[in-house]
């Protein structure tokens, strides 16, 4: 049975309260294949599905379904460019501007099953090898954290994206899948975030990564999170968006970085120290702590 | 541009080549790896060789091999695309000279995620 307008409202109205993500009329196609899943499990359709969660008022089922329309697909290097900017780029100007480079903290906004986090830090491996390099992702969604915190991933995962000299490199085959070695594993902590809450703790951040989220928020939403990162971020760091994204129309408080492809922002006028003369040097390499680089979060990469 | 793609499945040949036909490729076909280097002798010019492993006559690993060993042929691009999925067998691969690897069972969109990596095709962000 087709998902009615009662119960499409309903949900909408539900994943709006809780996610600020808009579901306008027109994306019950959306709702229904999201839902579907779910519905299927309790042997039932999605509209009955829909009314049992109403009239039910679990929490657990609320938290399923909001889970379920906003969880989104990710791929490793998912649209290359971000990565290109953070290699030909962040980092070169980091060290121009800073002398060197002693430790990076990076945000994985909305970070889904972990790839963009894992991606970053294989990334920075190869750029920086030996600076510590903390990266916190989060996202809404428990279940994608569990998934990303394990990171496991499936055959049909890895062929998404990741270059087979990475796949060689930083993951090992386990039985059917492939698990991400602890050296990349380790500098990354999992935690649940709402981007309509207080930034996390873990700040001030070099860089924050939030791709393909805001276009999902309403002009004001957008605004209010931009601000929350930008409290957040050095005033020397970066912000990189989605291919997809801009600042424009939300603010004037953000620069656009001309890099190629890339969705690249810097606060505006940021304060930052002279460039040296001196040439980079990366600072000395500290073996990664297996303790957690965010005070208030428990450390959850890794060991696995 | 042109991609040759080379399994002996004829099935594999028609899903990868209709997969690389809808991202713009002019696609050839080759059954084993002597037929496509054959092809490749009669003047075939191509961008991207999409590669099985297993294969009778000459292997992939064999073609890729070849392909590598003759500088008039730098310019084509080298991807496996096999069940072959230990870790040995991939390091095997690219240190002939294949480009990318894609392991079987994969989706259209990884196909075209591995061309992306390789430039072969433009990105393709979501909105």
């Amino acid at each position: 049975m087709t998902l009615t307008t009662d119960s499409f409202d309903f949900v909408a109205d539900l994943v709006r309260r809780r996610s600020a993500i808009q579901l306008e009329r027109g994306k019950e196609y959306l709702v229904e294949s999201r839902l579907a899943p779910l519905a299927r499990e309790a042997g039932i359709g999605v509209d009955e599905y829909v009314r049992r969660v109403r009239s039910a008022r679990r929490e657990a089922d609320y938290e399923d379904v909001v889970e379920a329309l906003t969880t989104n697909e990710t791929s490793w290097f998912r649209d290359a460019a971000p990565f290109d900017a953070l290699r030909t780029h962040v980092i070169p100007t980091f060290a121009q501007e800073r002398g060197r480079i002693d430790r990076l903290r990076l945000w994985s906004a909305a970070c889904s099953t972990g790839q963009e986090a894992y991606s970053i830090v294989m990334t920075l491996t190869d750029i920086l090898p030996g600076t510590p390099v903390e990266v916190l992702a989060t996202d809404l969604s428990t279940q994608v954290l569990e998934r990303g915190r394990a990171g496991r991933y499936s055959q049909l995962e890895v062929n998404r994206g990741l270059p087979a000299a990475m796949l060689v490199r930083h993951l090992q085959r386990v039985g059917a899948e492939w698990k991400v070695s602890d050296a990349i594993q380790r500098p990354v902590t999992f935690a649940r975030h709402n981007l309509l809450d207080a930034a996390p703790a873990g700040a001030p951040f070099d860089v924050v990564f939030l791709r393909n989220v805001l276009i999902y928020f309403d002009l004001a939403t957008k605004r209010a999170i931009l601000e929350r990162v930008r409290r957040v971020l050095r005033p020397d760091g970066f912000l990189i968006l989605g291919a997809a994204e801009s600042t424009l129309g939300v603010g004037d408080a953000w620069d656009r970085i001309p890099v190629a492809r890339g969705s690249v922002y810097r606060p505006a006028s940021p304060v930052v120290t002279p460039p040296r003369a001196a040439p980079y040097v990366a600072a000395g390499a500290a073996p990664l702590s297996g303790t957690s680089a965010f005070p208030n979060i428990p450390h959850q990469g890794g060991h696995r | 541009m042109k991609a040759l793609v080379i399994d002996d499945s004829r099935t594999m040949r028609r899903i990868v080549g209709s997969l690389l036909e809808a991202l713009g490729f002019e696609v050839h076909q080759a059954g084993d790896g002597q037929q496509a280097l054959d092809l490749l002798d009669d003047g075939l010019e191509i961008d991207l060789a999409c590669i099985d492993w297993n294969m009778p006559v000459m292997d992939g690993l064999e073609f890729v091999t070849r392909v590598r060993a003759n500088p008039d042929r730098r310019q084509i691009t080298l991807m496996m695309v096999t069940t072959e999925s230990e870790t040995g067998q991939i390091v095997r691969a690219l240190a002939a000279g294949a480009h990318e690897y894609l392991i079987k069972p994969f989706t259209p969109d990884s196909i075209r995620d591995k061309l992306e990596l390789l430039g072969l095709v433009g990105s393709e962000e979501l909105v």
